[in-house]
């Protein structure tokens, strides 16, 4: 089990986000979420420029075993997606917390970001399931 | 409902295995990477629990008259002791009720290999049949069994063997089977590469197990398994043909002995009806160039009709998706496949992809 980075947040679909010094929100899905999808062989990125709304898919991961969906942690406009991904979708794997971002929201409200879970939030919830 | 186990199940979860409910068997998904193991069978060897099929013998002097009628294909076809035959078991509608291997031991002795998902069924139907013919039917359950595929499998089951074993093992064709020093040698698999499937007496397997790890065979799990069949153009039973599927909608029609006209095996006079009035159906390969990964329940438009993708996956051997299809005949060249909404180009193909470690 890898370390949970204290600067991140969380939902509960195991996506995580983190604030960046510009205010922008990177996004990526958790250590936990690609071990459960295995080795992953596509990222669908969504296109810089579109809304996207807090809770709806907005990027596909899909590993040799399933799909699944990317929820937006929080709503805002797509600034930057991971094009290296296209090429190299197993960085996820690889990297889940860094490399493996998947997009980069500029948030409508900033405050929506304090209502995510935070590192030891999740981790409990993992420790749950 | 708690989980069956093979005698291996320590031994995937001391190698770190992710474990998963395969049919009711708690069984390893991958040990790491499946896309590893994946290319280690085509470039090396590996080795998978395929404990969970179902060994069964037949014993009784009219065994090779009751598998005329039992299964499709032609056990006449096996003259010589080892050799095995791979064949659907249809019902009184054609349906395939089980896909299997035959193997010929003696007049009197036959083996069949079946698979786990459908055990109790096809036991009972074996044996209701079996009766008429004064077989006994045996599962022999006491038996683990392990696949060893890749181009250096065979080298290293050998060099397990006892000295005096090995000219047997060595000198078997493709689809013959041995039996020395306890353990049941067959040059048999469903990966597409050469290799053994050993069947192996249980309080035996895990040294045997820890035997090929020492001589350098990866454990590869169920994952990659899939991978590789659907590359090699082989069917799962269960999703690309069911009770309800003709095999000569399967792309099983090469594994139908309609000839010689008067053996009557069971399903025979539905199949005939079929094959004289044409099948409606066709199960084809597709290959998908875009970006993505073609899956099971997919909608496929061609300009014959609909279809839909059976198996579906990534193959880490070409890079990008294939998949089975069940298309309406005369389906040919191109087709689209609905994903998530949008209709991607696929090519359609024969249902292999990848033999003996290259794209086809």
């Amino acid at each position: 089990m890898s370390e949970i980075p204290g600067d991140l947040k969380f939902l509960k679909s195991h996506e995580w986000a983190r604030k960046e010094a510009d205010g922008t929100i990177t996004v990526g899905i958790s250590d936990h979420a690609q071990g459960l999808l295995g080795d992953l062989v596509y990222v669908e990125l969504p296109s810089v420029g579109d809304h996207v709304d807090a809770g709806n898919g907005c990027a596909v991961v899909e590993s040799v075993k399933a799909a699944s969906d990317v929820y937006s942690p929080i709503s805002g406009v797509v600034a930057r997606v991971n094009q290296a991904l296209s090429d190299k979708p197993e960085t996820v794997n690889e990297d889940a917390y860094g490399e493996g971002w998947i997009f980069v929201i500029k948030p409508d409200d900033a405050a929506q970001y304090d209502e995510l879970l935070d590192p030891d939030a999740y981790q409990d919830l993992l420790d749950q399931a | 409902m708690s989980l069956s186990q093979t005698p291996l199940n320590a031994s995937h979860r001391a190698l770190g295995a992710k474990m998963v409910d395969f049919g009711g068997w708690d069984m390893p998904l991958h040990y790491g990477s499946q896309i590893d193991e994946h290319h280690i069978v085509r470039q090396s060897a590996g080795m998978f629990d395929v404990s969970h099929m179902t060994v069964v013998d037949l014993n009784g002097s009219r065994c090779r008259e009751f598998l005329r009628y039992l299964v499709a294909n032609n056990v006449d076809k096996l003259k010589v002791s080892g050799k095995a035959l791979y064949t659907c078991m249809l019902n009184a509608a054609g349906g395939v009720i089980d896909d299997l291997i035959v193997y010929f031991l003696r007049e009197d002795y036959f083996r069949l290999v079946v698979n786990a998902a459908t055990r109790e069924k096809d036991l009972a139907w074996i044996t209701a049949q079996a009766q008429a013919f004064g077989v006994s039917v045996t599962q022999r359950a006491e038996m683990a069994m392990i696949a060893v595929q890749g181009p250096q499998a065979r080298a290293a089951v050998l060099s397990l063997l006892p000295e005096a074993d090995r000219a047997a093992v060595s000198a078997l064709g493709r689809f013959a089977a041995a039996e020395v020093d306890g353990l049941f040698v067959a040059r048999t698999g469903y990966t597409g590469e050469d290799g053994f499937e050993v069947v192996v007496p249980a309080t035996r397997v895990v040294a045997f197990w820890d035997a090929l790890l020492a001589a350098g065979v990866k454990p590869c799990g169920l994952g990659a398994r899939d991978t590789l069949r659907l590359e090699a153009g082989m069917n799962l039973y269960g999703q690309d043909m069911d009770e309800q599927t003709s095999p000569l909608e399967a792309n099983l029609a090469w594994t139908i002995a309609f000839e010689p006209a008067d053996r009557d095996f069971i399903g025979r006079s539905v199949l005939v009806a079929q094959r004289d009035a044409g099948v409606k159906h066709a199960l084809v390969g597709l290959v998908m160039d875009d970006k993505g990964v073609l899956r099971h329940g997919q909608r496929v438009l061609t300009a014959a009709g609909e279809g839909e993708i059976l198996s579906g996956t990534f193959s880490p051997t070409l890079g990008k998706a294939i998949a089975f299809a069940r298309v309406p005949a005369g389906a040919a060249e191109s087709a689209q496949v609905d994903i998530r909404g949008k209709l991607v180009p696929v090519r359609i193909t024969k249902p292999v992809f990848v033999r003996d470690g290259k794209a086809v």
